[in-house]
């Protein structure tokens, strides 16, 4: 037998049918469902008269436009409220399991998954969502889709897939102080660019990646679609199966055998070829932050805005004249000391239980800058039990932060939680669109801890300094 | 799903890279439950201005793109967020075509299942078209059926596209009554599935 990447593993394990010339019908094991991009699949199926197949390997959530203030208050925003409600009677008419607002589960849909036990090695996951490769972090084969293909699995549990190519990228050496997986994504998606492996299944390798925690990895996963990639993957490990251990649905007894013998056999084959290959030096890393208006306009902290002049072609010049004029920067200035009025501390990229801890330790004892607005939004609300039960939510209170509901929030802004227009803003978020966090908002995309020190210095610092200094 | 064969019509050029599906269709448009309606949001951001007026300076704004079928964009056109939201925001504006270097994966998927043609052409294709038009309203026809796009002036180019995506697009088809009829096929994987996969039933 030839040798093969984990990624080929899981896809030829999960062909249904592959007729010549056409694409593959792959097999669908969970489908993550959430309000947003969910309701015209429901409604395409009742139109055609069909049902849910696997309603049991289907799961709900509403995460998108919840408010993240308190949950007892009546929801102000109707066209919200009337999404989730469609959710609900969704899920109620096909059978479908739904975390809702008031369940003690509910949460974004990336933490929730895991976090359940859901997601687990060689599984294909998908979800009407594409950050939706966070998954890949348990060495799952998880990719976002669009509503015409939630309607499909929904109805088929299959979906219908052409083979996309793979791509290695090996991250060599250990991180030093105050450099996390955040700053390795961002340093990956400012060198591939956002739309560098479009087409492409990335597998992370590499003594970087291997010694992260599953929440880590879950972060570096979780960007891959911002340098185009159709879905990230991290081989499963010890690490991997510590993780897993005890969660609600994780395998148990026999069936835990079976599946270990299973997850052992996924890992990448010594000498399987991947198609490219990218590989970064994990030690040579700073604190990564944003300046521009796509996740692939990074620079380290250290670094200056660029120089629209400097670019190769005039299009390109005209882009990131663009950019800048969004952003409000001037080429040439220091992104250290850049002022900021707003921090985000949150999402499916840093809004777990690691991430508010890293910053927390950054924000004991300190307050928050007078000329700053900040806040906290753990990912789930079992991530929210966790750090209140280690007093979190009393630290970053202390400081001046606000201390939110679970829910995506700010990171996309669709709940009442947006910037004003030429707000700056440090976030732990994934996207630095133009107007995601708010029409006319500037976001920088930051490290928790990053976020976290801006926040009380009042403009982006070198976390690394800070933590030299206190 | 529509079919698409050929489309004749008036081309609307968006010189710019990298347009995320945010761009295409804001978030606050994302709340609607329906899949029509979309259109008078596209690239809304763009389209007005702050205080609602119409930004006459946005190149789609223009008096010879207006009743635009086409669209010509920059490369990587379509990436970020998976939202479907996007094709139908565009179709529901009027375009059935988008020409550009490169699209990203989602958005190019999500089109084929709406019958919206992404055509990827090279840059000097793109500039020829570009340059023919000068400016002034051009019109296209697009045909799929020869895989040709044509100005009627002498500009005839090629295009390609995965034979499979053709013939569901040329007839209409629909994506999940191809794979229900493999529902055997389905079947007997599902019974060779182990019983150990993860299940949420019985939690209702
Ligand atoms: S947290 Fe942000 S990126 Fe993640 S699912 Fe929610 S909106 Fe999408």
């Amino acid at each position: 037998m030839s040798a093969k990447t984990m990624f080929q593993k899981i896809w030829d394990a999960h062909i249904v049918r592959q007729d010549a010339g056409q694409p593959a019908i792959l097999y669908i094991d969970l489908h993550l469902v959430h309000e947003v991009t969910s309701a015209q699949a429901f409604d395409g199926l009742r139109l055609a008269g069909r049902k849910v197949r696997r309603p049991e390997l289907t799961v709900a959530t509403m995460d998108h436009n919840v408010p993240t203030t308190d949950r007892s208050l009546p929801i102000l925003d109707q066209i919200s409220k009337k999404q989730m409600d469609v959710l609900a009677a969704n899920c109620a008419e096909f059978g479908i399991e739904l975390y809702d607002l008031h369940s003690k589960r509910q949460g974004v849909v990336h933490i929730i998954g895991p976090e359940l036990g859901l997601t687990q090695p060689g599984m294909t996951i998908v979800c009407g969502d594409s950050h939706t490769s966070t998954h890949g972090a348990f060495g799952a084969l998880a990719f976002g889709i669009g509503t015409s293909e939630v309607e499909h699995v929904l109805a088929t549990q299959c979906l219908q897939q052409t083979l996309p190519r793979t791509m290695e990228v090996r991250v060599d050496g250990a991180l030093s102080p105050g450099v996390t997986a955040k700053d390795i994504i961002l340093g990956i998606i400012g060198r591939l660019g956002t739309a560098g492996a479009t087409g492409y299944v990335i597998e992370y390798t590499g003594e970087a990646i291997r010694a992260m925690s599953m929440e880590a990895r879950m972060t570096v996963c979780n960007m891959s679609i911002e340098a185009g990639a159709r879905a990230g993957m991290v081989a499963p490990d010890d690490t991997t199966f510590a993780y897993l251990d005890g969660k609600p649905h994780a395998p148990k007894g026999a069936d835990l055998e079976a599946a270990m013998d299973y997850w052992r056999s996924l890992p990448t084959d010594a000498g399987a070829a991947f198609d490219e290959l990218l590989t970064i030096d994990a030690s040579t890393l700073a604190p990564f932050v944003s300046w521009g208006t796509n996740p692939g306009q990074v620079s380290p902290i250290t670094a200056f805005v660029p120089d629209p002049d400097d670019e190769p072609t005039e299009s390109d010049r005209a882009s990131l004249v663009r950019a800048l004029d969004y952003m409000g920067l001037k080429p040439g200035a220091p992104l250290n000391g850049l002022p900021i009025e707003r921090v985000f501390i949150g999402s499916c990229t840093n809004g777990r239980l690691e991430d508010l801890r890293r910053a927390a330790r950054i924000v004991d004892g300190q307050k928050v800058a007078s000329t700053v607005k900040a806040m906290v939004v753990p990912g789930s609300w079992e991530v929210k039990r966790l750090a209140e039960q280690e007093g979190l939510d009393k630290t970053f209170l202390a400081a001046g932060f606000e201390w939110r509901e679970a829910g995506c929030s700010m990171c996309l802004g669709m709940n009442p939680d947006i910037l004003q227009p030429q707000e700056r803003c440090a976030s732990t978020s994934n996207r630095n669109f133009e107007g995601r966090q708010g029409k006319g908002g500037r976001t920088h995309l930051v490290s928790p801890e990053m976020a976290a020190a801006a926040a009380i210095a009042g403009h982006l610092v070198d976390v690394r300094e800070w933590m030299a200094k206190s | 799903m529509t079919p698409f064969t050929s489309l004749t019509a008036p081309v609307a050029f968006l010189d710019r890279a990298n347009v995320d599906t945010d761009q295409i269709i804001p978030k606050q448009f994302l709340k609607r439950v329906e899949r029509t309606g979309f259109g008078e949001f596209l690239f809304f951001d763009w389209r007005f201005n702050a205080d609602g007026t119409l930004n006459v300076d946005f190149e789609l704004n223009t008096p010879d793109m207006a009743g635009a079928g086409i669209l010509v964009a920059g490369k990587n056109f379509g990436s970020g967020s998976s939202r479907e939201h996007a094709p139908w925001a565009l179709m529901d504006y009027g375009f059935r075509v988008i020409i550009a270097p490169s699209f990203a994966d989602i958005f190019y998927n999500n089109c084929f299942k709406n019958g919206l043609l992404p055509i990827v052409l090279d840059d000097p294709s793109i500039e020829l078209l570009r340059s023919a038009a000068s400016g002034e309203r051009y019109v296209l026809t697009v045909d799929l059926q020869t895989q040709s796009i044509t100005d009627g002036k002498g500009i005839e180019i090629a295009f390609l596209v995965d034979a499979f995506r053709r013939h569901c697009l040329l007839n209409g088809l629909d994506d999940i009554g191809l794979t229900l009829e493999h529902a055997d096929d389905i079947s007997a994987y599902e019974s060779m599935r182990p019983s150990r996969m993860p299940s949420l039933a019985g939690q209702r």
